[in-house]
């Protein structure tokens, strides 16, 4: 085990964990915050993703030695006292149904619009690539980027 | 089954020194994890001792001269998709990082990673096969270079020795006045393992071919150069039955076999249909 330090949210803390496991399981397990989710395990579905010093990665395929000393932001950091307009437009616009792979498509969605204030929908498309959807048919997802308005 | 946690050993090298020592004690280096992970996932990632090489500032950036580009072995294809001047003048490295699994797999994998990892579908080599790469390994008896065509020795069999990392790739930026194309042929455009890919650079004058290189990947034990098409091809004219006659010798160059992605037929089938599309291109 060996002590690992994240700054999560904004938030600096501590961790003991194997040097080994996966970014994602301290994130949930460790920390408790299950906003983050397990879908493949293998990088394809990107329902893990969270940002790592401000670039989208998949939580399963980081040891958490990698992440040390770096700040992390998952999806529980994107509202502070209400949701953000992200979150208001996937909601406003029918973005989340079952709800599995949200927090992965909020979050791709963030380092999307950081890189890029105008976002085409082939970028859009291009940028949640990675993130599979089986309920929405990803339509109402990208109309929910495309109309949450300019900076997160 | 994911692998059991207690199998593994992990460490942090913060200088190249210490990590080539460690490699030289039996340390396997890991990057960026993308295909690594994906092994211990399924419980078939060897147990034993990792070094993690991530932080190696020696092994990072892109270096540009009139003469010469090296690319550490840390850089990811994010980086190289995003670098102006390396996509300009090496375009098919930018093409083919755009496809590689999606914008979280390119933010992490690595080029060494790719390299070294051997996978015959790997979308990298094709690439530096037809640019004529030149790969650098370091160990702590010193930095030796080959030509990258002689890398890959066969199936995950590569001239790398355990006690070396990849320290960087080179490449000469002579082919301004080339065509150059890119073709990968998956299930979809992200996420996908490639079926067969292809890189292809030609130069013309007045519709007669002066010099092309041609390599394909999955579709043998590693990515090659297709050289009965390419000495075929030079110095003819681009025209129905030259491109024909190309496309029957392509079997000369590649070996594709059945596997869980595709069959060997469809593969042979479609990688001539590629390599037509290249051809009737560069007129």
């Amino acid at each position: 085990m060996k002590k690992i330090t994240l700054t999560v949210n904004g938030k600096k803390i501590s961790v003991q964990a194997h040097p080994f496991a996966r970014l994602l399981d301290v994130i949930r397990e460790g920390l408790e915050l299950t906003g983050t989710k397990e879908g493949c395990g293998e990088g394809e579905c990107g329902a893990c993703s969270v940002l790592l010093d401000g670039e989208l990665v998949n939580s399963c395929l980081v040891p958490v030695l990698q992440a040390n000393g770096k700040a992390i932001l998952t999806v529980e950091g994107l509202s502070k006292k209400s949701l953000c307009p992200l979150q208001k437009s996937f909601m406003k616009c029918g973005g989340a149904q079952c709800g599995i792979c949200t927090p992965g498509m909020l979050i791709a969605s963030q380092a999307l619009k950081k890189k890029k204030k105008r976002l085409s929908p082939k970028d859009i498309r291009e940028g949640l690539a990675g993130n599979l959807c089986r309920c929405t048919g990803y339509s109402q997802i990208i109309e929910s980027i495309q109309k949450s308005g300019g900076r997160t | 089954m994911r692998g059991y946690l207690p199998d593994y050993t992990f460490e942090s090298a913060n200088s190249l020194k210490k990590a080539l020592s460690f490699c030289e004690a039996g340390a396997k280096p890991f990057a960026g994890g993308t295909d690594l992970m994906v092994l211990f996932e399924a419980g078939l990632l060897a147990p034993g001792k990792y070094l993690d090489i991530s932080r190696l500032k020696e092994l990072k950036g892109i270096k540009n001269s009139k003469t010469q580009v090296t690319l550490g072995a840390l850089t990811t294809y994010s980086q190289i998709r995003n670098h102006l001047i390396l996509t300009k003048q090496f375009p098919i490295l930018g093409l083919a990082s755009r496809e590689v699994g999606a914008l979280a797999i390119q933010n992490r994998g690595t080029i060494g990673g790719n390299i070294a990892n051997a996978s015959p579908a790997a979308d990298f080599p094709p690439g530096l096969l037809v640019y004529d790469a030149k790969i650098q390994l370091i160990s702590t008896k010193g930095i030796r270079t080959l030509d990258y065509n002689r890398f890959h020795l066969g199936y995950k069999k590569t001239e790398l020795r355990q006690d070396e990392l990849v320290l960087s790739v080179s490449l000469k930026p002579e082919f301004q006045k080339y065509h150059h194309f890119w073709r990968k042929v998956g299930n979809r455009r992200a996420q996908a393992i490639s079926k067969t890919m292809m890189a292809g650079i030609a130069k013309t004058t007045k519709k007669t071919i002066q010099d092309i290189r041609i390599a394909f990947g999955s579709v043998g034990p590693t990515a090659a150069r297709c050289y009965h098409v390419e000495s075929f091809l030079k110095g003819k004219a681009i025209n129905t039955q030259n491109i024909q006659e190309a496309k029957q010798l392509l079997s000369k160059d590649i070996h594709p076999i059945d596997d869980i992605r595709s069959t060997g037929k469809y593969r042979l089938r479609v990688s001539q249909n590629v390599l037509e599309e290249f051809l009737c291109g560069i007129g």
